[in-house]
């Protein structure tokens, strides 16, 4: 008895010591991995980050990231959130603000980044981040030339107080755009275009009316 | 039936290590013979590109895995040994997702969440469990690399049908003139399904024309 | 953080986007088991029970690597969570009812590689859904799991009486009628959003 209580506690001895020193080995490397590759993916993603910003704000050569925090814009750190990003020409001339929304479409959910300029209260670009749409169907949003069109010159502008969207953003039957602030949806990807529709009113519901406020926090970047 | 061949050794008096590189590539091809291993990449096959570099991933996973478990082989009791493997392929398959954002964040975004899903690929665990904690690394290494190149092959032939059918494209390059009509199918789902189906029935074909002959 | 409603997400998990005939998950179980209509239920059942312990955990544990900034340990917690929720199911299935734990067989102990679970931990995960919306969809993804197994189930019954060629049997028969019922829950897109 005593021989076989022996054999079954080295047995779970050795069980013991062997899951402990797995599971340590395997944490070890995991942690050496990340930490070597920590720089280059933040690096990556910065550049990728960077790419899609001068996609959505036509004509820039450099960029600011602002996060919004107690009611004002203040220049953003790595780890703030609620950030947006002030985009300028070679000139230092302020051309337009760039925001990152994202929202449920039809398969996951899309994350897309789109430009704006407070001197016209318009939309003036759009680029898709991130989708998971059906492919040939709701993937066109980020491809079809006529839906990508309807961001070029997208009414945003507030009413007469400056706190709310004058008319929010619609995506509408495909033709039968009427209005600037309507977005011609794609056939066959109804829910898709309604989706970035849908995600872009209440993204500049949020934003419009903070930013225009604050317009002229972004102009000075000389004052550095 | 292929199916009952899951796992199944055939034993041969001391195969060589080149027997054990070769049979990954036909006689017990990992997706066509064995039938493992699809679930989670079947979804990220509707490109050529993205197969390929599933198929790759995937066979880096199991490589690593082979040869760490391998190496350990004489101090996992028999026990914990499942678990053991899992700590082990969740290791390997961590490495591989923060490789693969260090290489393209693109390539990252279209394959996503199914990096994380090559841990379950019942491969890899099958491989651990009926050769790897049996055998020297030597021939460990030997077994991952054929079963990862015909794992690979396989991968690769559904994403390149899927994509030169349904996209008229290969490698994102266009193939066909505008006037072609696309099998959307082909990259939805069911195309995925169809697809497999299709090489499975024509591997079928082959091994029954063989028996034959 | 995450936007939509109950309905939405139990439907989106169960038909719309199918975790089986949509994302591919849960096939290697679904081609072993899917013969009888009877195993693929309680098949179904189990896989659902451990998708919501999982899906719970997954929440909690997510919570807890953000607080600690560890998130490279995501992958080996999750697999290390369904791995011991599918030993105490075990368990305590063989206590409560072993005429069940022998009808089930080895299918249980294989839930833990079903990439279905892990899928479903990683994907709530990134959709960024609180408590309660893990759990809708997580009965969601498992509800349109057992549809899927079933309904496939049935199919192969049905077909036991017809004469299908050898090359034909078993899996790339089930993989073809898998194709023709993921082309038929395409028709669900678009139920449930407003």
């Amino acid at each position: 008895m005593k021989e076989q209580a022996t054999i079954a506690s080295s047995d779970s001895f050795k069980m013991l010591r062997a899951m402990v020193g797995i599971g340590a080995l395997c944490g070890l490397i995991i942690v050496f991995i990340y930490e070597a590759t920590l720089p280059r993916i933040e690096r990556l993603r910065a550049e990728a980050l960077q790419e899609a910003i001068f996609k959505v704000i036509p004509g820039i050569t450099e960029m600011r990231s602002f996060s919004y925090q107690n009611n004002a814009f203040i220049l953003a750190d790595e780890s703030d959130e609620n950030v947006i990003y002030a985009g300028y020409d070679e000139k230092g001339e302020f051309k337009g603000v760039a925001i990152v929304a994202a929202g449920q479409g039809y398969a996951d959910v899309i994350r897309f980044i789109y430009g704006y300029n407070p001197e016209n209260q318009e939309v003036i670009g759009f680029y898709v981040l991130e989708n998971k749409e059906t492919p040939g169907l709701g993937d066109k949003i980020d491809k079809d030339p006529v839906f990508l069109d309807n961001f070029t010159a997208l009414d945003v502008s507030l009413n007469e107080g400056g706190d709310a969207i004058k008319n929010k953003v619609t995506t509408v039957k495909k033709g039968t755009k009427t209005n600037a602030w309507e977005v011609d949806g794609i056939t066959g990807a109804t829910i898709s275009s309604r989706a970035i529709g849908d995600i872009i009113a209440t993204s500049t519901e949020h934003w419009i009316p903070i930013i225009y406020k604050n317009r002229t926090v972004f102009k000075n970047i000389e004052n550095e | 039936m292929s199916n009952q061949e899951i796992g199944k050794e055939i034993h041969k008096s001391a195969p060589s290590s080149t027997d054990e590189f070769i049979k990954g590539l036909w006689k017990d091809n990992p997706v066509f013979v064995q039938v493992l291993g699809m679930c989670p990449v079947l979804a990220v096959s509707n490109t050529a590109e993205n197969a390929l570099a599933m198929g790759i991933a995937t066979a880096f996973v199991l490589l690593m895995s082979n040869i760490l478990v391998s190496l350990l082989r004489h101090f996992i009791p028999k026990e914990v040994r499942i678990a053991s493997y899992v700590l082990i392929i969740a290791t390997f398959v961590t490495i591989t997702d923060y490789a693969i954002q260090s290489i393209s964040v693109d390539l990252h975004k279209s394959l996503g969440a199914f990096i994380f899903l090559i841990v379950v690929n019942c491969l890899i665990l099958s491989r651990a469990e009926a050769f790897a904690s049996k055998n020297t690394v030597g021939k460990s290494i030997m077994d991952a690399l054929g079963m990862g190149l015909g794992f690979i092959l396989a991968l690769f032939s559904l994403g390149a049908v899927r994509e030169i059918l349904g996209s008229g494209a290969f490698f994102g390059m266009s193939l066909f003139p505008d006037g072609f009509q696309k099998w959307v199918i082909m990259i939805l789902p069911a195309g995925g399904f169809f697809t497999l189906a299709a090489w499975l029935l024509i591997f079928n074909l082959i091994k029954q024309k063989r028996a034959i002959s | 953080m995450n936007e939509e409603s109950f309905s939405q997400i139990f439907i989106n998990a169960s038909l719309v986007n199918n975790f089986v005939l949509a994302y591919f998950l849960g096939i290697c179980p679904f081609l072993g088991v899917s013969g009888k209509i009877d195993t693929s239920s309680k098949m179904g059942a189990a896989v659902t029970f451990v998708m919501l312990i999982s899906s719970m955990c997954a929440y909690g544990i997510h919570a807890l690597l953000v607080a600690i900034n560890a998130p490279f340990l995501q992958l080996i917690s999750y697999i290390v969570v369904i791995a011991a929720t599918v030993q105490l199911v075990e368990m305590f299935v063989k206590k409560m009812s072993p005429t069940l734990f022998k009808a089930l067989g080895i299918f249980l102990p294989l839930i833990t590689t079903n990439c279905a679970i892990l899928g479903l931990a990683l994907f709530q995960t990134n959709k960024g859904y609180d408590f309660l919306q893990s759990i809708v969809y997580a009965l969601g993804a498992g509800a349109g799991f057992t549809l899927a197994l079933v309904l496939i189930a049935g199919l192969r019954e049905q077909l036991e009486f017809a004469e299908v060629p050898n090359v034909i049997k078993g899996t790339v028969l089930t993989l073809m009628l898998a194709g023709i019922l993921s082309l038929t829950f395409m028709g669900f897109s678009g139920l449930g959003s407003n």
